[in-house]
Formats: structure tokens, sequence, C-alpha cells
């Protein structure tokens, strides 16, 4: 089973990384004016997708897997944009010295803020974790020292940076192998860290805490060591993201609404699965990318007013979208393939066992 | 109508653990019937389960009424006094403000209310929370006694309480019981002598033992089922 | 010395709009464990409803009687879109706290997003009486007479907000199901009303503080966003007036706006620190909570 969906998974790294390869026209899938699979913007739509996909997956070990609502996954994202960005652009720094700077950054803001965050729990916990990221927005759109430009945003440019990486347009698929590599090294390490003990103790601490303190085990280390975690995943996707878009703007990669974004994707797919937060982020950004496209386009203008006007703006859609998903169908995606699976595997219980009835329990 | 409240296999789980696996109890109208066990084998989350503040499955009828399903505020209104472990009084309301959440019906029994506790009359206007722990009792046990229901279910009431607060506690309760029938969980053996007629014993989830109140005079079956040698 | 005392007084009129933003979702939260994200959603409908209303009159009842009206259906409207909002996508979720956080989460991004669609992400501007642009002038003092409204209104909705709590039968089931809303339903009393019950009042005071922060602190402008940010000053008076408090709100608001205004002046016209009001709210509320993590006023009512 597991080999199995091994096999599916590496099948689809191979394509990713083939797709620049591909020239298919795809009219109704992709928007018109980039409907050629390998077309700069199809790629850097797919690039995103990937990015956020690593985030996401980063943000589920936190949320889905140790059922802590952090708000504050957008400030690390944007310690990866800004401090790479700025030892390059304003203090050209080289690459590897910039990549560690960035990562350490990260790691002593996840460490000291995540420890005075998990000192309170439940709500007050998302409240901190929500205020602390605004305080970081607000840092950064005062522009200190004019070290983050500010509300005008800061552009990349450094001389250091290796040729192959630069943001020319000739340059989109490799920037699109980066997103995709970090995706499946953010898969890797989750998957690694959540299968192993300690994602036991964080799969045990969002079910019950209590119990895991009277077995003598101290649930913060762990809460910290997913927090940290999750956030320099989150750090990996900003360096990503700049390089691949190339300008740091607050609105977009600091606000809270990036937050927002991150945990409607995990709970699209279904928190709590990996592939769940690969496929919620996948869906959401094409969605988000796509809608807006497909609102720019003229045969759009004809429609009523009443129409035109839902449909043309992605967050109306994507927030109704995300309101009915945790209404109705609350495990996400990955919750109705887990239960039709398990419903399956129950019918063919049921079948094996028809003859020595009275001894299954029904679940209720 | 036969049973006040008749439970057939309820189960309740609770975070992950099967706290209750099956329990069936009957209580016939009128009297104490005591639900017996050491701590945390189930016996507040069996009254919690009847009232719906925890979801369960299996069949319970409350007054000859099955409430399978009911919200919480529907099953109390067939005639359900709840006086829960720890009283649970409002503490930052004041006592008459406790006493007027309990008013269900158009003419509450006041009277009766200060019959039995007249130091409440006296401290309508303080804030529960500033009460002793007895008085926080008595103002419990009045919420529950103001609508003159039939159905009392009476949580560890004797639980923090002085031993001479206890023996009041105890006469008040057999008062109680000549008004309505009552349903106790309660941990102190010389409570439970004097008042219940009944008891049912719970074991890690199940009922172990049901039967007459004086089986309890053999110190073994006490010690067996409840962990307990003799009156605490 | 003058200085000083005009900025209190803004300071505290600003307060006055953060209680009013604030106390509904103290209450929400006390009662039902809920944050509540369309909150924002609240107070930018109220203003937009205002707007509507205000605009679609006829100019010839005059701009006082004109905002007068536009008060009342700011209040309603936020009350309104409250109301629907408990009974349609809340009510599904009781018993799933994380779930119901997401879906006001959702309902803000849904209905903001319309907002953009349908008026833009220009703001607008509701018609108000000259007199509310002017300023009044008291012991040698400027004051804005806007100020003054928010001012009246805070203290006009604090204490009818307390009549109601400590008079009315609802207004104590409200207080005892802060404490234990269990006991309230093992006491016979149906707590899914005061559910909605809070919504209401809470919506009808988000819809009342949009509005007259368009009106006291952004030149009489409404955008599609305004209650989102609105919202972040929201959330820490509550936290750090200790969720569920309605007095705790109105000191907690008092002081986030008197830190705000303060740090604005005294600190914002240095280079590279325009966002020090902000951020010094910001702060402060690490600092409660390192003191005190259930805010200044616990969680009693």
């Amino acid at each position: 089973m597991s080999r199995r969906r091994g096999a599916i998974g590496l099948g689809l790294v191979v394509l990713g990384a083939l797709i620049p390869y591909i020239g298919l026209h795809l009219p109704w899938v992709l928007p018109s004016t980039v409907n050629v699979v390998n077309s700069t913007g199809t790629l850097t739509v797919l690039a995103l997708c990937f990015i956020f996909a690593g985030v996401a997956l980063g943000y589920d070990v936190i949320f889905g897997y140790t059922g802590l609502l952090s708000l504050g996954p957008v400030m690390y994202f944007a310690t990866g944009v800004y401090v790479f960005d700025i030892t390059l652009t304003h203090w050209n720094w080289p690459l590897v010295p910039a990549l560690l700077a960035t990562f350490a950054t990260s790691l002593v803001l996840a460490v000291v803020l995540g420890a005075i965050a998990l000192r309170v729990s439940g709500i007050a916990f998302t409240m901190v974790t929500l205020a602390f990221a605004q305080a970081f927005y607000y840092l950064i759109e005062d522009n200190p020292h004019g070290l983050t430009g500010g509300d005008t945003g800061l552009a990349l440019y450094s001389s250091r940076l290796p040729a192959f990486m630069s943001g020319a347009v000739s340059n989109t698929r490799n920037l699109y192998w980066i997103a995709l590599g970090f995706l499946v090294v953010s898969y890797a390490v989750v998957w690694l860290v959540t299968e192993s003990a300690t994602g036991h103790v964080l799969v045990a601490i969002r079910e019950n805490e209590r119990r895991l303190e009277v077995l003598g085990v101290h649930p913060f280390r762990y809460k910290l060591a997913a927090y940290t975690l999750s956030s320099l995943v989150a750090t990996g996707g900003g360096v990503a993201y700049i390089l691949l878009i190339g300008t740091a703007v607050p609105s977009a990669v600091a606000s809270v609404t990036v937050t927002l974004s991150i945990l409607i994707m995990v709970v699209l797919g279904g928190a709590g699965t990996r592939w769940g937060a690969v496929t919620g982020a996948i869906v959401y950004v094409y969605l988000q990318q796509y809608l807006l496209k497909v609102a720019a386009e003229p045969s759009f203008a004809s429609l009523p007013a009443f129409l035109r006007v839902p449909l043309s703006q992605p967050q109306f859609l994507l927030g109704a979208i995300f309101v009915l998903f945790v209404i109705f169908v609350p495990g996400g995606v990955a919750g109705v393939v887990v239960r039709r699976r398990l419903r399956v595997a129950a019918e063919r219980f049921d079948a094996a066992s028809a003859t020595p009835s009275n001894t299954v329990q029904e679940e209720p | 109508m036969t049973s006040a409240v008749s439970i057939t296999d309820l189960h309740v789980t609770i975070a992950g653990s099967h706290v209750l696996q099956g329990v069936s109890i009957e209580v016939p109208v009128g009297g104490v019937t005591a639900l017996l066990g050491r701590n945390g084998v189930g016996k507040t989350t069996t009254l919690r389960a009847l009232l719906g503040l925890v979801p369960s499955t299996g069949a319970i009828s409350v007054l000859g009424t099955d409430v399978r399903g009911w919200p919480t505020h529907r099953i109390v209104r067939l005639g359900v006094g709840y006086v829960p472990e720890d009283r649970d009084v409002f503490a930052g309301l004041t006592v008459a403000e406790n006493l007027r959440l309990a008013e269900r019906i158009d003419e509450p029994r006041y009277d009766d209310v200060y019959a039995i506790f007249p130091e409440l009359a006296e401290r309508t206007r303080q804030r529960a929370g500033t009460l002793s722990g007895g008085q926080q009792q008595m103002v419990s046990i009045a919420r529950a006694l103001l609508n003159g229901w039939p159905l009392l279910l009476v949580d560890e009431p004797s639980k923090g309480l002085a031993p001479r607060l206890v023996s009041e506690l105890a006469d008040t309760l057999e008062r109680v019981a000549s008004l309505a029938t009552v349903l106790l969980v309660e941990q102190n053996l010389a409570v439970v002598r004097r008042l219940a007629e009944r008891i049912v014993v719970l074991d890690h989830g199940e009922v172990v033992h049901a039967g007459d109140a004086v089986e309890l005079a053999d110190p073994e079956l006490a010690r067996r089922f409840l962990g307990v040698t003799g009156a605490r | 010395m003058n200085v000083f005392l005009a900025l209190t007084f803004s300071g505290i009129a600003l307060g006055a709009v953060y209680f009013l933003a604030a106390s509904g979702l103290s209450l929400i939260y006390g009662l039902m464990d809920i944050l509540n994200f369309a909150h924002g959603l609240f107070m930018t409908l109220g203003a937009y409803v205002a707007w509507d209303v205000a605009s679609h009159l006829p100019a010839s009842w005059g701009a006082p009687l004109l905002f007068v009206i536009a008060l009342v259906a700011s209040i309603l409207g936020g009350a309104l879109a409250a109301g629907l909002t408990e009974v349609i996508i809340i009510r599904p979720l009781y018993g799933r706290p994380i779930g119901q956080i997401l879906v006001t989460i959702g309902l803000d991004l849904a209905v903001v997003g319309l907002l953009l669609g349908g008026f833009g992400s220009n703001s607008l501007s509701v018609p108000v009486p000259l007199w509310l642009i002017e300023a009044s002038h008291v012991g040698g003092l400027s004051l804005p007479n806007s100020d003054f409204v928010a001012l009246v209104a805070g203290v006009i909705v604090l204490v009818s907000l307390e009549l109601f709590l400590r008079q009315t039968r609802y207004g104590i089931t409200i207080r005892a199901g802060v404490e234990n809303r269990d006991m309230v339903s093992a006491l016979g009393i149906n707590v899914g009303r005061a559910f909605t019950l809070v919504f209401v009042i809470g919506g009808a005071m988000a819809g009342l503080a949009g509005l007259l922060y368009a009106v006291v602190f952004s030149g009489d402008l409404i955008s599609p966003t305004q209650g989102d940010s609105l919202l972040i000053f929201a959330f820490i008076v509550v936290v750090i007036g200790g969720l569920g408090s309605i007095r705790g709100s109105a000191v907690a608001a008092l002081i986030v706006g008197l830190v705000q205004d303060y740090a604005n002046f005294y600190l914002g016209s240095h280079p590279g620190m325009a966002e020090i009001g902000n951020l010094s709210v910001v702060l402060l509320l690490a600092l409660v909570l390192e003191w005190r993590p259930r805010g200044l006023f616990g969680s009693t009512l």
C-alpha cells in the first residue's frame, strides 16, 4: 500500500519536473492568455502553487497535527522573503551566507516568540501569534533605515546571485524547479517528522494534552519544536517566493491575509494529512490565479452585474467555498477520501465476518 | 410510568476514552437510589449523559419520555432538578440571581426553599462566589428544588463539606427525598446508608451490582466495590 | 499641556470606538468560545448600510436628521448581519469551536470580497452635518465635535449594556453562561437563544463602531477593509481586558486608545516610526500577557 503511494508520489514529482518541456494547449484548464502548459505565466502559477503547498505542509504540522491554531506563519514567510532580499540587495552578500542568515534569523525568532506565545494556550495563543505577526507587519511597513522599502516594496537585485537564479523571464523554468524542489524537501521533512515518535506525540497533544502530562511527557518542548519546524518551512517558502516573484510587498507577503490563505488551504485539503495540505494549497493558488484571469476576459463583461460582480472576486468565491467546506466537508478533501476508504474497508470486513455475527460492534 | 429514569446500554466516549461501556440502570419512582463506585468510574458522566450534557449512544428515558438526542434544556423541563458535582453556582451572580435563573414555573416555591435554607433568605444580595462551601451547596440544591420537580439528580453533595455540615445535609436530603425521586451519587457511605433504599455500583464504565441498600452493611461488599472499609 | 489634554481627549474618543468594537467580541467569546473574525465585517456592513440609507434619502431632510438616521441604520445593519450569521452559519457548528472560528474567517473574506467587487476598493463618503466636522472650544482647547459624539455613544452603550446585563433576565442568563454554559442549560434554559442574542447585540455595537470610526478617524470615508483593520485592535483590547469581561474591555479600550494616540504624536514623527502607535499597542499586549496571562479582568463579568 505505502509502496504504491510512494510510487505515485515519485511519478508526480517526475511529471512536475518535466512540465517545462510540455508544450500542450489546455484552453479550459488554463486561462486563454497563457494556455500553453510551459508558458512563463503557467509555470509561474504552478511554482506559486508548489511554494504555498510546501508552506501549507509546514503549517499543517502545527495546526493539523498538533492542533494549535497559530496565526503567525506569515511572519516566518516574510522573514524568508525580507531577510534574504535585504542581505542580497542591500548588503550584497553571497548566496550561501544570505541563506544561512535567513534561516538563522527565522530559527531565533521562532524559538523566542514561540516560547513566549506557548506560555498561554487556546484562543490566547492564537491571539498572541496574531499580534506578533501584526507587529512584524507594522515593522516592515515602517521601513526602518530604509531596509524594507515600506509600502513600495523591495525588489530583489543582486550581482552575487547565480545567473540561473535571477528573475529574468528566461529563468522562469529554473525558478519553477527550485519551487518544486522546495516542495519535495518540505514534504520529506514533514513526512519524517510526522511519522516519527515525535509526530505521534504531536498528535497526542492534539487529542488530549492533559493525558500526556500525566504520562510525564512535557508537551511544551514538542509544541515549540513543531512551531519552529513549521516556521522554518515557511521561511524556505519565503526564499523561493522572492526568487520567483522578485519583489517583496508587505500587503502580499506579510499581511494577515497570507496567514488566512494558508489556513484555508490546509482546511480545504484536510488538516492533519500531508497530501491534503498539498492538494488544498495547489487548488487554492490555482483558483486564485485562474479566477483573476477569467474575470479579466472580455466575454465576462457581458454578464449581468449580479453574476459578474461575485464571480470576478476570487476572494468571494474562495471564502464562500471555504465556508461551505467547513460546514459540510469538515475533514476537507482528504477527509472525504479517507472516509470512503474506511467505508470500503468496513464493507469488506462486514462481508468477511457475515457468518459469525453479533460480535461486530456497530458504530453509531 | 414505572421508572423515573431508565437507561439502557449507555455508551460515552470522551477525548478518545470509552468512559461508559454499556451502562443500564433503572431508577424506580420515589425514594433515593444511590449510584456508587470508586473515583473515575463514570458516575458523574452517567448523570451528565442523562441530561444530554455529553454525547452518548443508547436509550435514555426520563420520567416516561424517550429523550434520546434531546437538548439539555428540554430534558430538564420534563421535571429534572440537577445538583452538580462541585456545586457550580454562578460565582459572579448574587444568590437571588442564581435562583431567578432556575425559575421554570409561574410560581416558584421560594417559601419551601427558604423554609429548608433560612440562611439563604438573608443572603439574597450576596455574590454566590463569596459564600462558604456549605452555603454554595444550599444555593445549588435550592436551584434544583425551586420548581418542585419530581426528579432530582444530586452529584456528591457532601464533597468538601465539614462533618457537621454533612449530617445537616443528610437531614435536608431526607426531607427532599420525601418530595421527589432522587438519584444520588455519593462517596460518603454513612450518608448513603442513611438515605438510600437502592444501590447501583459502577466499575470501569459498567454496572457491576444493583440491589438493596441494606447489602451495604456487608463490609466485604463495600470493600470489593467501593475500595473503602466502613464509613469515611 | 494643552496639547497633552487635547491628545488625551482624542485618545479617549478612540478608546470609545474600540470599546464599541471590542465589547461584543468579548461577550461572544465569553459565552460561546468563538473568536469571531466576522466582527470586522459587521463593522464594515454597519458603515455601508448607513451610507446606503443616508445617500438614498432626500438631501432636503437636512444633514442632522440624515446623520441620526445613518446612526440608527448602522446599528440595525450590524445587528441584522450578526443575527443572520449566528443562525445560518454558526449554529450548524455548535460543538466544533475551531470550525466556528474558521467559518467566520471564510465569511469575512467572502463578503469583503463581494463589497470590493460591488463598490471597488475606493472609499465612499458618508454625508454628515457640518457641525460634526467643526470643533468646540472648551477651556482654551479646541476639541473636534466628532470626538464628543464617539465619547457620548461609548458611554451610553456602556451604561445600557451594564444595565441590561445586571437587571434583565436575558442579561443575567448571559452573565451566567459566560461562567458556565452547561449549568445554564442544566437549569432548563435554551442557551442557543442567548447565543443569537449576544451576536445581535455585538453586531449592533460593531455596526455603530464601524460608522463612528469612519466619522471620527477617517474623514467620513468608508472602505471594504476598514472593519478588518479595526478588528485587530478590537482583538487586542479584548485580550488585554480579559476575554468575556465588559468592564475589562472598557478599561483596556481606553488604555489602548491613549497609548496609541500618545505614541503616534510623540514618537510617530521620527523617521521610520510612522507605525509606532500600532506597534506600541502590540507591545502592550505582550507585556500584559506576560504579567497576567488572563488579561486585566480575568473572566468574570
